[in-house]
């Protein structure tokens, strides 16, 4: 599903901030993407998503070799993911509920067809009494399910979480992490960028273990 | 299976943490959730099965795990564009455009009303010669008048011969010389108008020479100087017109241009979300394209509208001052002041045009935008 060999990438004239990058997630898998603060965690899960290219390697993503993609067809790949950032990226002009159909509309799918949906998901994550609000009234937890329910909304093939638990408590951190054991179960490989140990020894995964730019892998 | 099971199979997973009866009592209404979510098929029909399902799995003691599933709420669909939109700057050029539209169709109606003017003069003039007999204190006025008629009468092409009475010829000169004069002592020429035929064409060159033969004061004037300088000088007019409207929708065009690149540089942050949902190029721009093309609309909707109203005001101005003698010659030049059903499409396909134009701009504009940044 996700390829990576020998993949470097450095900003400008600069070091190379990644170095000789080599792994790749099967679908169906689960695994954490985790290292130090700073290690570039957030970088390489960029490159997954196709939004920082980089400066050599190879990456291939459900099997096209995405590096000499154009813009359209990468658009396609990300159809087929979900994401959720670390910063949330919500649209603060849109309610919560518009936010999680994003990628509904960008799919083309009629309202109708998808608002029981997006109004069920929001339900579960405990947004039911917030999908009119706007993301800027909203707690950083509850914008963290938000952003959660608009990338599961679509049932990727790969979900990317960068820091998914960073903003909620101990208890919907652990139902989360449920989440998205069962998204795993139903076929969706999922890749969580972490650094909390204790969410990681909540379920036994493969670790992709980030430090100094390079990549090993745990597991 | 479907989003709706899905969600519901998750909830059912998450009562199951804490202890096995429970355990076992959600996966019964998981598996019955995954059952009853494929036979029902349709998504609309989704809620009520989860309502079912919900009363069900109440009944075996989940109720105050599982949420109730009441109908959908209203008011979650608005019509709201995926980028977010700086009001003022909307306004601003709503009235741009605004502007500029109406100053190309007061252009392509000025156009519009010249052409038909032009075309008139050149209708009129065409079917009309003019001998212009010079007053000679040897002659008698009266029996050269005659003299020409019979002349001409029987002349192929002419289908009519009009002697202008001396008064109507001095009408004429009330412009220029003013009223209260004393004309009969003037040696004012006298007219005599021919109407031509419009399927055989008189030969001008041979009335000429019966004319200079017979009647040495007489000169026969076939217009032809005049709707040349005339047609020359409606043609210059129509071009001009036509560079303006032209000038202007390319000022309209760059003002869009301009408007986009800004509103994508205040949405950056949305279009970069956009893109990694997965929004591709073409959906971004058609956001863009959707919302200028609506501005677009309305200001030319406005200028197009004043321009309308302003032509009309001045239509009426005119017949006001109807009265006067220098609207004769206002009407000889551009006819009555309306520019007529074809004139009220010019405006309308003007400010349409405009509309188009800046939805088309935008379009590009973003995809233009939009590559620099990949």
């Amino acid at each position: 599903m996700v390829r990576f060999e020998g993949v470097g990438l450095r900003y400008g004239m600069g070091p190379e901030v990644l170095r000789d990058i080599t792994f790749s997630v099967e679908p169906r898998s689960f695994q954490y993407l985790t290292g130090p603060s700073g290690a570039g965690k957030t970088t390489l899960l960029k490159l997954m998503l196709l939004s920082l290219k980089p400066t050599r390697g190879l990456i291939n993503l459900f099997g096209h070799d995405v590096t000499r993609r154009q813009n359209d067809a990468l658009s396609a790949s990300r159809r087929r993911m979900g994401i959720v950032f670390q910063d949330f990226r919500l649209l603060d002009h849109l309610t919560v509920y518009e936010n999680v159909s994003l990628p509904m509309r960008i799919k083309g799918r009629e309202e109708a067809s998808y608002r029981s949906e997006v109004v069920e998901l929001l339900r579960w994550v405990g947004l039911g009494e917030r999908m009119h609000s706007i993301p800027p009234v909203l707690s950083g937890g509850e914008k963290q399910r938000a952003a959660i329910a608009r990338a599961l909304i679509i049932k990727p093939e790969l979900l990317l979480a960068d820091e998914p638990t960073g903003n909620v408590d101990p208890t919907l951190a652990k139902r989360l992490l449920r989440l998205f054991m069962e998204l795993q179960q139903l076929g969706t490989a999922v890749v969580i960028a972490t650094h909390d140990l204790n969410l990681m020894d909540q379920h036994d995964a493969r670790r992709l273990v980030l430090a100094d730019g390079s990549l090993h892998v745990d597991g | 299976m479907m989003p709706a099971a899905l969600c519901w199979r998750m909830a059912a997973c998450m009562w199951t943490v804490e202890d096995m009866p429970l355990r076992l009592k959600a996966l019964a209404a998981n598996i019955a959730i995954g059952i009853g979510a494929v036979i029902s098929g349709a998504a609309g029909r989704t809620p009520a099965l989860l309502t079912r399902l919900g009363a069900w799995s109440r009944s075996i003691g989940m109720s105050t795990a599982m949420p109730d599933m009441p109908g959908l709420p209203s008011g979650l669909k608005r019509a709201q564009p995926l980028i977010p939109v700086d009001s003022s700057a909307s306004r601003a050029l709503v009235a741009v455009i605004a502007i500029l539209t109406f100053l190309a169709a007061l252009a392509g109606g000025a156009a519009h009303m010249v052409a038909r003017a032009s075309a008139d003069w050149r209708t009129a003039v065409s079917n009309e010669m003019t001998i212009q007999i010079r007053p000679d204190l040897r002659r008698n006025m009266e029996d050269d008048l005659k003299r020409v008629a019979e002349l001409l009468r029987p002349s192929a092409g002419v289908e009519s011969i009009r002697v202008v009475p001396r008064a109507e010829s001095d009408s004429l000169l009330e412009p220029w010389l003013g009223t209260g004069l004393q004309l009969a002592e003037l040696p004012i020429p006298r007219l005599v108008v021919l109407t031509i035929s419009r399927n055989s064409r008189p030969d001008i060159e041979a009335l000429r020479q019966t004319l200079r033969r017979e009647l040495p004061t007489a000169s026969l004037d076939d217009h032809r100087l005049w709707t040349g300088r005339l047609s020359t000088m409606a043609n210059t007019l129509i071009l001009a017109a036509m560079v303006v409207v032209l000038l202007v929708t390319l000022a309209a065009g760059l003002a869009v241009a301009f408007a986009t690149r800004g509103a994508m540089a205040g949405s950056q942050d949305s279009v970069e979300v956009l893109h990694l949902v997965g929004a591709d190029d073409g959906f971004i721009a058609r956001e863009f394209q959707g919302r200028f093309l609506k501005l677009g609309l309305e200001g030319g909707a406005v200028g197009g509208l004043a321009a309308l109203v302003v032509t009309a005001v001045l239509g009426w101005v005119s017949l006001s001052w109807s009265t006067g003698p220098g609207s004769d010659q206002l009407k000889a030049l551009f006819g009555s002041f309306e520019i007529g059903w074809m004139g009220y499409l010019i405006v309308i396909g003007i400010a349409a045009m405009v509309a188009l134009i800046a939805g088309l701009v935008s379009r590009i504009t973003v995809r233009q935008h939009l590559r620099d940044m990949a």
